[in-house]
């Protein structure tokens, strides 16, 4: 085991996994001569040749579009988009081709594809360097949305992502690439797309989360369990699509309680898919209302700190609902 | 600027046998046939929907000619009758999917019909939103190169799709990497009612090409031989690794964009009528028949052979099983284990 930060573990499985397999190749803005803005595949052009790492023009569209074709003629494309922000201009290519490949061709093809892109606030991106997707390609069948949250799960699921025969989109948290450190294996592992985890367990209520959210609910669960001896049960979404309603259900029939905690825009957003199935399919095992915590249904955070600040949801606004529910 | 094709189109010239000549014609006597049937069977209230090819048939089967089965990969559109033909694909596959049936190679009766896909043949699945095979032909063609394969790349649409940003996007990218990819442009003048003159301020879509640092070839689209010249010259460019090219071929569409358009709102009659006058087919039979190689009554013995055949092949395609709706929410992701 070796302690790595998220950005670390990604880039030394891709490396690892580009090192085992010829068929992978990267594609994306900047990822050659630069390494990436965020440093994912440094070292990787040196290592692999400017024909498997291939710094694309700036078109969006044709990254997704291109790594289509190779997905469909023997290649395993990881694409990457620089900041999730900026996978709008690709968006008929997710939705029309990548999402319904295999089903408008009744299983003739298939797209064994990755395109990962960092998301989230938290890093003084604005407008248009801390979006989340998450919940755009949610709704849409035929891709799997992941969005591992710890190093570990990064790493596994990384690796998951680029063996699997379908379109996954890979979502990494900026805020975390280099806050959240954790032990990684050295050997190579995998994480299955699709369970959630339950990151912390407890008794009294139940916390689903994600991203950057998941590390202030553990944070905030502490606190809870500390203060006020009252214990949370956090769970880590992982996989927004398929989404694994039966942790998450089991979890909330076991505490009777559920708080979902997600920075997109409230409405809309993915939380309010995972608040819809408690509410469907466990209503009767609850003791309390279900809380959602979301980013407020503006446009997006703002550059001031301030103005990013008052977007976020922090620590201390979800301590102060966990608190409350658990003594409703 | 574009170039033309100028070279001797004599099928000698061009290596190609009386029987292979006869084969091109018979193709392309098949895919105006397979129309002709389709609108029919679209007035019987058979087939709720049809992409004519009609007047294409030149410009389609002489590009496709100039591929080989089993080696390449077809990126064809909607309109691609005369393509997919070339490629492998039967009367009888096309009709299947017409019909919406369970067998329709395409994609089982999931998309509209002329959304033509079939792995075994090398044709790749597209879809409806104009340009968005582009991309993807790019994609394929730096997988073939990387790959050290002997194939080339053949992508068509019309000339409207050049307009999309996604055709530049994909274009742009061949054009960077020399990949061995052949774009072909079948200008039929109209993006379903928009001229080209409101498409765009050239005259001529090859011009395009220079800005992508590979030829851009322009050839009479209803001269299949001159088409098949220009696509051999493709593609034998493209198998010596030096890159792609840009072939425009002008062309006509004799019928309607689809059988929901009414082409009357933007196109008159004289215009449509004028056109037919250089029919791709009448003009191969001309020449076929100059060289000795068909004589009329040869013609209408093809014509009715193909006909009676076309028409077979619609019974059995009509009488196949429709998809099972239990199959819905099928193929949304990979079945079994990993391939």
């Amino acid at each position: 085991m070796t302690e790595k930060n998220v950005v670390t573990a990604i880039h030394d499985t891709l490396h690892e996994i580009m090192a085992e397999d010829e068929r992978v190749v990267v594609l994306g803005e900047d990822v050659g001569v630069r390494g990436g803005v965020f440093r994912v595949t440094q070292g990787f052009l040196e290592a692999f040749g400017e024909q498997r790492v291939i710094d694309t023009p700036l078109a969006e569209g044709a990254i997704v579009g291109v790594a289509v074709g190779m997905a469909l003629h023997g290649l395993l494309p990881v694409a990457e988009i620089e900041f999730a922000d900026f996978i709008h201009p690709a968006f008929d290519q997710m939705v029309s081709e990548v999402a319904r490949m295999r089903y408008r061709s009744n299983g003739d093809f298939g797209l064994p594809m990755v395109v990962r892109a960092p998301w989230g606030g938290g890093v003084h991106g604005a407008l248009y360097h801390s979006q989340s997707i998450e919940a755009l390609y949610g709704h849409v069948p035929g891709i799997k949305v992941v969005v591992p949250s710890t190093p570990v799960d990064a790493s596994g699921m990384l690796r998951s992502a680029i063996d699997d025969p379908d379109p996954v989109l890979f979502l990494e948290h900026k805020r975390t690439y280099r806050l959240i450190k954790g032990e990684v294996p050295d050997e190579p592992f995998r994480v299955p797309i699709g369970p959630a985890d339950v990151k912390r367990a407890g008794t009294d209520l139940t916390v689903v989360a994600y991203g950057l959210m998941l590390h202030l609910c553990l944070e905030a669960a502490a606190r809870l369990q500390e203060d006020e001896g009252a214990s949370a049960e956090v769970v880590d979404v992982r996989t927004i699509s398929p989404l694994d309603k039966e942790t998450i259900l089991g979890s909330v029939r076991k505490t009777g309680k559920a708080m979902v905690v997600y920075e997109d825009n409230r409405t809309y957003g993915a939380g309010a898919e995972i608040v819809a199935t408690i509410a469907e399919e466990a209503m009767f095992d609850l003791d309390g209302p279900i809380v959602r915590i979301g980013g407020p249904d503006v446009p997006a955070m703002g550059f001031a700190t301030n103005l990013e600040h008052a977007f976020l949801p922090d620590a201390d606004r979800i301590y102060a609902r966990m608190l409350e529910l658990a003594r409703f | 600027m574009a170039t033309r094709v100028t070279t001797d189109t004599s099928h000698e010239a061009l290596g190609l046998s009386p029987e292979d000549l006869l084969s091109m014609y018979r193709t392309m006597v098949t895919a105006r046939v397979v129309d002709e049937a389709a609108f029919r069977l679209n007035r019987q209230g058979k087939a709720p929907f049809v992409v004519p090819v009609s007047g294409h048939e030149g410009c389609q089967v002489g590009t496709a000619w100039a591929m080989r089965r089993g080696r390449d990969i077809w990126l064809p559109y909607y309109r691609d009758v005369g393509v997919v033909l070339v490629a492998g694909m039967t009367p009888m596959e096309i009709f299947l999917g017409l019909f919406a049936k369970a067998d329709d190679p395409s994609s089982g009766g999931r998309q509209m019909p002329s959304h033509w896909g079939s792995r075994r043949l090398g044709i790749i699945s597209h879809s409806s939103p104009i340009a968005s095979q582009v991309p993807h032909a790019a994609g394929i063609a730096y997988a073939v190169k990387l790959r050290g394969e002997e194939a080339v790349v053949g992508c068509w649409f019309g000339e409207g799709a050049t307009s999309e940003g996604i055709w530049h996007e994909g274009v742009n990218f061949s054009g960077i990497h020399r990949l061995p990819v052949v774009w072909i442009c079948e200008n039929n003048q109209y993006a379903i009612s928009v001229a080209q003159s409101k498409q765009m301020a050239i005259a001529d879509v090859a011009d395009r090409a220079e800005g992508y640092g590979f030829p851009g070839v322009v050839v009479d689209g209803n001269d299949v031989l001159a088409c098949y010249a220009a696509m051999r010259r493709a593609v034998e460019r493209a198998m010596a690794g030096e890159g792609p090219t840009l072939i425009e071929a002008k062309t006509y569409r004799f019928f309607p964009h689809t059988s929901d358009d009414d082409d009357r709102t933007y196109r008159s009659r004289e215009e449509v009528e004028a056109a037919k006058h250089n029919d791709p087919i009448h003009r191969f039979e001309h020449h076929l028949r100059d060289a000795g190689i068909l004589d009329p009554e040869r013609v209408a013995a093809i014509a009715a052979e193909i006909k009676a055949d076309v028409d077979r092949q619609i019974e059995r395609a009509w009488s196949a099983p429709d998809p099972d709706p239990s199959t819905l929410e099928r193929h949304v992701f990979h079945e079994g284990d990993p391939a």
